[in-house]
């Protein structure tokens, strides 16, 4: 059971897949201009990474491993989520009309975040189980959110306060970035 | 190698396409073709404007049924045109709507201020509250400019936002973003619906006058010279203000803040200068109107009330019908205010371009006696709004009153007004210290006779208009103070030819707050009196009411008024609302004009919507906190003198006593306007700048 607590602090907070180890930067920018919108995005990339990291596994296990196609890993991985996605996003339309409403417009974005491909390949270079996996991923996805979340909030801040005009947008965005990420340092060493 | 990962790629690629193929068979959700269709209608500009997430969100919504076809705001008709089109509906008649700011600016609005940095109206009344001590004043920071999709709000001289009605589209945004509701969307449906709240922005003059007339507007509107508007402003709340110009009171002006300068603003004789602009232009300004309801309301008497309710019904797209019981509209303003204050072919002019609207009327149909409630539900009538007036007038109250050569004041004025010939003596007493009793004077003295007014207090206390009692003191009215009638003594032949009065004293306030008068015991007098004029009150007539077997449906008062909501002016019968006189007993024309259009407003909603809802914080008395009189720094600028014909010339017939002022009179009158909102020009905030070091 410890392990698992373990397991989902460091994935959320010590190793965060946004702060700490820098995958999917560009939705980390490009949803955070409001509070609503992230909170879509994080729904997603949650719902999708538990997905793929569980289908990549199976893929993993079960073909690539016994035909000893290890070194296509990556290629193979980029295809399986972008097809996944993109199934996914027809299943929703169908069987789940609400949930699709609200994840809509997010999952097509979400073909190219890295952080889903990350943690899919973290998964498998940490040799984790299916049960494993499957936590981690969540966690981590939560993890993504979090970071989503609180860089949202403080944007929205940004949008009443006065800045120097070249600051405005993206670079006061990536310097927010950078001092978020030094404070989710604090957390390094918490968990060996 | 290189052959199987390829051979492996290729097996895979093809696998999830053919996966992904079967899935999008399998998977098909139906799109509603239309959607593609009104979304290529659209204007594409994915503004946001329609609150919906760009052009292809507002195509669905339009063909899920939530939106309409008029849901583009960017577009207009046309665009909703096409959108119909793809629909296979047809677009009624759309209601234009403007944003309109509400706030003059006053002399805050030019300090701006900063707080931690923040430049926005929202954080500023998040942060501190605005700071400002007018809870309604714009805050000045300009949000709505910046929500403004089409970039038709800007920032004004006076650091409030100016509207550029042509480029606005009435998306609403900038009423959203500001948090101080100072602009808000408003097509003329609303506006003629709204009634004062207490959280408006409202000048004295605004919440004194019972039509709720938005009068810094028409008087803005005069200084820019644009008359016509003027008179649209104007016409948005009171539909007779040729009448109004001329015999209104002005309780507005008892209240205006320029008082405590100099003198109020002469806001009565310009709206009589831009009435009489609009008759003498020879053209009548277009007046618009909802789209038809199909919904058919009885007017039961033509007076005040009674045209207004109808106007104010007819604007809003239903079908009055106006019953009238003599042989002309206008009620009071015809048969009790004589000739030479309200000429009748100013009133004709006034009441045919009501009509021209589209109501209808029905001359010489008295209630009760030619239609009653009953055949008016049975010819299908929605609503009913009862305008019966007051015009039992009182009697003289003393013993012999019966005698002959005793008459009501009403009922004298309206045989005049009627065109009969009034025979009167040599000596003519009239009894009574109101607007009536000076009218019966000042009529009596034009039909050749020596007129006393006799009034049992003194003229402090007299409830006519102060204007009038200097009129009819100009020519010639004797006045008889603290004298209250005791008899009338006839000769034999029952002729009336004294009046004996008993000498009053004041004594203490009564519940009206005025001093009460006391007779003197033993002081009897009797005066000559060939007629004796009485005008001490007027009450509704109400026998009509009652039908054949004495039944009424109606409630009444002891006042002999009918009983109704004070808000909804709606009786205990839900489709009947009444108003005017015989709700309130006698009062002035321009309170029965303010009740037609709330009793239409009430009509208008019970015929849309089957239920009425009076909106919350009404405005029923003056604002306390409005009411300040410490104003410095502003120059003395005199009032514009309102000319007369002189005296003696008046007496020579019923041609009109007051004339109208000039254009460059009435434009500098307005100049005199302060523009006031609710605290404009009041003490100095407390605190005007918060700078953060930054700044």
């Amino acid at each position: 059971m410890t392990e698992y607590f373990l397991l989902i602090i460091s994935a959320i907070f010590v190793n965060n897949i946004l702060l700490a180890q820098y995958l999917g930067n560009c939705p980390f920018l490009g949803c955070s201009r409001n509070i609503g919108t992230a909170a879509g995005m994080g729904a997603a990339v949650v719902f999708v990474v538990v997905m793929a990291s569980g289908f990549t596994w199976a893929i993993q296990r079960y073909v690539l491993v016994p035909f000893s196609l290890d070194y296509l890993q990556t290629i193979v991985f980029i295809l399986v989520i972008a097809a996944l996605v993109q199934f996914v996003e027809m299943f929703l339309k169908k069987a789940a009309p609400p949930l699709y409403k609200s994840l809509g417009i997010f999952l097509p974005l979400i073909t190219t975040n890295c952080a889903v491909l990350g943690i899919a390949i973290i998964c498998q270079r940490k040799d984790y189980g299916i049960v494993k996996t499957l936590v981690f991923s969540f966690a981590s996805a939560l993890g993504f959110m979090l970071a989503l979340l609180l860089m949202a909030a403080i944007r929205e801040r940004f949008e009443l306060s006065r800045l120097p005009q070249s600051m405005k947008g993206a670079p006061a965005g990536l310097v927010m970035a950078g001092l978020m990420s030094l404070a989710f340092f604090a957390f390094k060493g918490m968990i060996s | 190698m290189v052959t199987s990962s390829i051979l492996v790629l290729l097996g895979l690629g093809f696998l999830s396409a053919v996966i992904l193929g079967v899935a999008s068979k399998l998977l098909y959700v139906k799109e509603d073709p239309k959607i593609a269709e009104v979304e290529e209608a659209l204007l594409g500009a994915n503004c946001g404007g329609c609150g919906y997430p760009g052009c292809s969100g507002a195509a669905a919504a339009v063909v899920a049924g939530k939106a309409g076809c008029d849901v583009c705001v960017a577009g207009g008709q046309e665009i909703a045109e096409r959108v119909a089109r793809v629909m296979g509906q047809t677009v009624s008649y759309r209601e234009p709507q403007v944003a309109v700011p509400g706030c003059s600016g006053g002399d805050r609005a030019t300090a701006l201020y900063r707080y931690e940095g923040a430049m926005d109206c929202r954080a500023q009344a998040l942060l501190a509250g605005g700071g400002k001590k007018c809870g309604l004043g714009c805050l000045g920071l300009g949000t709505c400019v910046r929500v403004c999709p089409f970039g038709a709000i800007h920032m004004g001289p006076k650091g409030v936002p100016v509207v550029s009605p042509e480029l606005c589209r009435a998306c609403g945004k900038c009423a959203d973003a500001c948090p101080r509701g100072v602009i808000a969307v408003l097509g003329m449906t609303a506006r003629l619906l709204h009634l004062n709240q207490t959280d408006d922005c409202l000048a004295p003059c605004r919440q004194k006058c019972p039509a709720q007339i938005d009068i810094p507007r028409y008087i803005q509107n005069i200084k820019r010279g644009d008359f016509a508007a003027a008179v649209q402003t104007i016409k948005e709340r009171n539909p007779l203000l040729l009448v109004c110009g001329r015999v209104c009171p002005h309780p507005c002006e008892s209240v205006c803040r320029r008082g405590a300068i100099d003198e109020p603003v002469a806001i009565n004789p310009l709206k009589r200068y831009v009435a009489d602009w609009e008759m003498n232009s020879g053209t009548r300004l277009p007046v618009a109107l909802a789209p038809d309801t199909g919904k058919r309301a009885a007017i039961v008497g033509g007076g005040p009330a009674g045209l207004s309710c109808a106007y104010f019904l007819r604007r809003l797209g239903h079908h009055p019908v106006i019953f009238e019981a003599m042989p002309e509209l206008g009620g009071q303003l015809r048969y009790g205010i004589p000739e030479y204050r309200l000429p009748n072919k100013v009133l004709d002019w006034e009441i045919e371009g009501i009509l021209r609207l589209g109501v209808d009327v029905r001359k010489n149909a008295r209630f009760g006696r030619d239609f009653t409630l009953e055949s008016l539900e049975a010819e299908g009538f929605d609503t009913i709004f009862l305008g019966l007036g007051a015009w039992q007038g009182s009697n003289l109250r003393c013993e012999n009153e019966e005698a002959k050569g005793v008459l009501s004041g009403t009922e004298f004025l309206t045989a005049v007004g009627m065109g009969a010939k009034v025979e009167l003596g040599e000596h003519v007493i009239v009894v009574g210290g109101g607007n009536t009793a000076i009218d019966a004077a000042r009529t009596a003295r034009r039909l050749g006779s020596k007129v006393t007014l006799m009034y049992r207090r003194t003229r402090e206390e007299m409830p006519a208009n102060a204007i009038e009692i200097i009129g009819a003191e100009e020519e010639g009215v004797e006045f008889l103070f603290l004298a209250g009638q005791t008899r009338v003594i006839t000769d034999a032949s029952g002729q009336t030819t004294h009046l004996e009065y008993i000498t009053m004293k004041l004594g203490e306030p009564d519940a009206s707050g005025r001093r009460r008068p006391e007779p003197i015991e033993g002081s009897e007098t009797r005066i000559r009196a060939d007629n004796i004029l009485a005008a001490i009150g007027q009450k509704p007539d109400l026998s009509c009411l009652y039908e054949e077997g004495g039944e009424c449906r109606l409630e009444q008062t002891r006042w002999k008024t009918i009983v109704a909501d004070p808000v909804t002016l709606q009786t205990i019968l839900p489709h009947v609302f009444t108003g005017g006189d015989v709700f309130t007993g006698p009062d002035i024309a321009v309170s029965a004009i303010g009740q037609g259009r709330r009793a239409a407003r009430f009509m208008h909603e019970y015929m849309t919507s089957g239920e009425i809802r009076p909106p919350e914080r009404l405005q029923r008395e003056m604002i306390p906190d409005t009411l300040f009189s410490t104003l410095d720094g502003y120059p003395e600028l005199p009032r514009v003198k309102i000319p007369e014909v002189c005296a003696e010339d008046r007496l020579c017939g019923f041609e009109e006593v007051e004339l109208t002022i000039s254009g460059e009179e009435a434009k500098r009158e307005s100049c005199r306007c302060l523009n006031c909102g609710s605290l404009c020009h009041g003490e100095e905030p407390e605190f005007v700048m918060i700078e953060d070091d930054a700044a």
